[in-house]
């Protein structure tokens, strides 16, 4: 890992924060606006028997975390891969 | 054999003791005294055996399990330990009350995980340390911030643990029937085994014991109800239709003429009290007696519907203006908060590598998810069973479950109209705790039943309490005394005043349940606001901005902490009100406070010298689990070094 160059340091920095970003976007969007402000809205809409807006508060936007997170795992390891970082620990 | 072998074979026998007990149950008419104390016994003894296997002296083991924790089961541990009392018995209550509103729990302590994972776990884990005041010594120099960390740690801590052990009690007092005051210190005792002997490595195995046991016991009630009702094993499934149902069932209630009756009873009690409080020349004492009859006799006059002509009960309706504010207020708090907590962020330290780290954020929430994603439908199923099974009953034939439940005094039936049956209204609500443990009774399950979900929420309550424990004694004696006061200690003394400081802390923690002071369940949402506002901006911005250094992190950590704790303060007991926010949703205003804070007081004074700023930087990409060569403190030799 000490070979990384300064430069292959920057790229695999920016990836990094550029999925962090994405991530914390869908984030936002889910909690905040569709579980939160548009749910009222939503809810005029049915899914499964389940007013909308109701269900992505109380199911979706869990399983939107889950999934969010375990894309963040998987992604990140092979990224260090890519670099050649392998930890020994 | 491999761990998951063992936690396999370990999962189908207590399956297996499970379905035995039934079956003696129904043959035998084992008594459900006899099925609460052989479910107690039983989980304690397998905590206890753990305990005693696991137990070791070396630090790294007692602080950190070795660093050796696979990803899979670290998210079990990490479940079971931030699953608490609060999630297993309160959480599906609160839902089944507050409907929409209460979604801001579930949302607030699953998404809490992604803020974890991308901003704080991995990093965390590289740098390596055993605590987060260690993090916060190393990152930001002396022991000032240091400081400031265990008194952040202790007071969240300590309130989330005395939550923990009055659950404790509240199960062992109604399912053993044992004074709740007895009942605190027995439960106590299978915690005490495990963390004293074998520090964090013990309790990390219990703790994943634990998650089995409380996942298996909150699913099967729900999937077997779901399964009764709809001939589908999938609560999460069935359960919207049951919301539809339960929506009818509240407008046909709120039309019933005696159920009209009853609330305009309940109105009259409310406006009399009211008019008493405004005629004055009243002790304080009786105003607030007054004050608490009015609230409950508003609540019962309105509950569920609150007209006969909504067309969509207050369950399902979407809260907007302020209480929108609120909702995604406390939403907020509940993440910061739970990426803040000391307890959860330490259980990141233990896996073997940076990999393993993120991988197991991703188990945890999984493993989490499995009983949040159940506690909406718990709720419905909750409400559902007891439209059906108490609304309409006889005064004089009031089913079981009501008379055993009556002396832990969370709810109370009373014929206001005195017509002789059950109406809605007549059913006061003290504290939905009930809910979970009662449910299986309520819908007239086997008791084996019961005496599992008492297993489970003694689980949630007990590995919580482990986490905790364990937690505060670091902060006191690895912390405090070694790191502060006297570096020089050897290993043999450190250990021995961590497991003093485990017991004593444990004593004090069930001598303050035994008085069952009502703050309490406050306290602990208070919990998350402070962590919110104190550790997770020092700590994001520890990792993420080289630049932040001592002053900024101490100024920030502290004004933080102050904002929050006066808004608390303020608004709880003195009528302080900004936007008309919740109390418990204090810290939306000392967490901007606390980033803001760290970054000005930062870019004012100096920059923090660089070899730190270097261990910032390496702490961006991994390597072999340690940021430095050696220990990142430079003290904490393997056994021996001493």
């Amino acid at each position: 890992m000490a070979d990384l160059t300064e430069e292959q340091k920057k790229s695999y920095w920016q990836y990094n924060v550029t999925l962090t970003t994405i991530l914390l976007i869908i984030w936002f969007v889910v909690t905040y606006l569709i579980s939160g402000l548009w749910a009222g809205w939503l809810n005029q809409f049915s899914f499964l028997g389940f007013p909308l807006g109701y269900y992505m508060a109380a199911q979706g936007s869990l399983a939107i975390f889950v999934i969010e997170i375990a894309v963040y795992a998987n992604l990140m390891n092979k990224h260090d891969l890519k670099y050649g970082i392998k930890e020994e620990g | 054999m491999s761990l998951a072998k063992i936690f396999g074979l370990y999962t189908i026998c207590f399956l297996g003791v499970t379905i035995l007990i039934g079956i003696a149950e129904q043959l035998f008419g084992l008594s459900p005294q006899w099925i609460g104390w052989i479910f107690m016994a039983l989980s304690l003894g397998i905590y206890v055996v753990i305990g005693i296997i696991t137990r070791t002296s070396n630090p790294d083991q007692y602080y950190v399990a070795g660093r050796g924790v696979p990803a899979v089961f670290n998210g079990m541990a990490t479940g079971s330990d931030w699953m608490s009392a609060a999630s297993f018995i309160s959480m599906a209550g609160a839902l089944s009350a507050q409907g929409f509103a209460g979604l801001a729990y579930v949302m607030g302590w699953t998404g809490g995980y992604l803020l974890l994972a991308v901003f704080l776990g991995p990093y965390l884990r590289q740098f390596g340390a055993y605590t987060i005041p260690d993090f916060l010594g190393a990152r930001y120099g002396g022991h000032f911030a240091r400081i400031i960390g265990v008194v952040a740690a202790i007071a969240c801590s300590f309130t989330y643990l005395i939550a923990q052990v009055t659950g404790v009690g509240l199960i062992v007092s109604r399912f053993i029937g044992l004074p709740f005051q007895i009942g605190v210190f027995v439960g106590l005792i299978g915690v005490l085994f495990c963390s004293v002997l074998g520090g964090m490595k013990s309790v990390t195995w219990t703790q994943v014991a634990q998650y089995i046991i409380l996942i298996v016991s909150y699913l099967v009630p729900v999937v077997y109800l779901s399964y009764q009702l709809f001939a589908i094993p999938v609560p999460e499934l069935t359960y919207g239709r049951l919301l539809q149902t339960n929506n009818t069932k509240a407008i046909e209630i709120t039309r019933d003429a005696k159920e009209k009756e009853t609330r305009a009873l309940w109105k009259k009690d409310a406006d009399d009290a009211n008019a008493k409080i405004k005629m004055g020349n009243l002790s304080d004492a009786e105003v607030d007696k007054l004050k608490a009859a009015s609230k409950t006799a508003t609540q019962q006059a309105t509950a569920p519907a609150a007209s006969d002509d909504a067309t969509v009960g207050r369950y399902l309706t979407v809260p907007s203006g302020v209480g929108m504010w609120n909702f995604l207020a406390l939403t907020f708090c509940l993440m910061v908060g739970t990426a803040g907590l000391p307890h959860i962020l330490t259980r990141y330290y233990t896996t073997p590598s940076v990999r393993e780290a993120r991988t197991s954020v991703a188990w945890s929430l999984f493993f989490i998810f499995l009983l949040y994603f159940t506690a909406p439908a718990y709720a419905a199923f909750a409400r559902f069973t007891i439209y059906a099974k108490l609304v309409g009953t006889k005064i004089a034939e009031l089913p079981r479950w009501i008379t055993l439940w009556q002396p832990a005094a969370l709810f109370d039936v009373v014929d206001k109209n005195g017509d002789g049956i059950v109406q809605w209204a007549d059913f006061v609500v003290k504290s939905t705790d009930f809910v979970v443990l009662s449910m299986p009774e309520v819908a007239g399950l086997p008791f084996v039943i019961t005496g599992l979900v008492m297993a489970g929420g003694l689980a949630a309550a007990l590995s919580t309490a482990d986490g905790l424990l364990l937690t505060i004694a670091n902060a006191f004696s690895h912390d405090l005394y070694y790191n502060v006061i006297d570096p020089t200690a050897s290993l043999t003394k450190r250990l021995t005043i961590t497991k003093i400081l485990l017991v004593v802390t444990a004593l004090v923690a069930a001598w303050v349940a035994t008085f069952r002071v009502a703050i309490i369940v406050e306290l602990v949402a208070w919990a998350f606001s402070l962590a919110g506002a104190s550790f997770f901006p020092a700590l994001v911005m520890g990792i993420w901005w080289k630049r932040a250094n001592k002053v900024g992190a101490c100024a920030g950590m502290i004004a933080g902490l102050a904002v929050t704790t006066y808004y608390m303060i303020g608004s709880r007991f003195y009528g302080v009100s900004w936007f008309g926010t919740q109390t418990i949703a204090s810290a939306s205003f000392g967490l901007p406070v606390g980033f803001i804070t760290i970054w000005i007081v930062s870019l004012m004074t100096e920059a923090p010298p660089q070899q730190v700023q270097d261990l910032v930087a390496s702490v961006r990409y991994p390597k072999s689990g340690q940021a430095v060569t050696g220990d990142p403190l430079g003290r904490d030799m393997p056994v021996g070094a001493h």
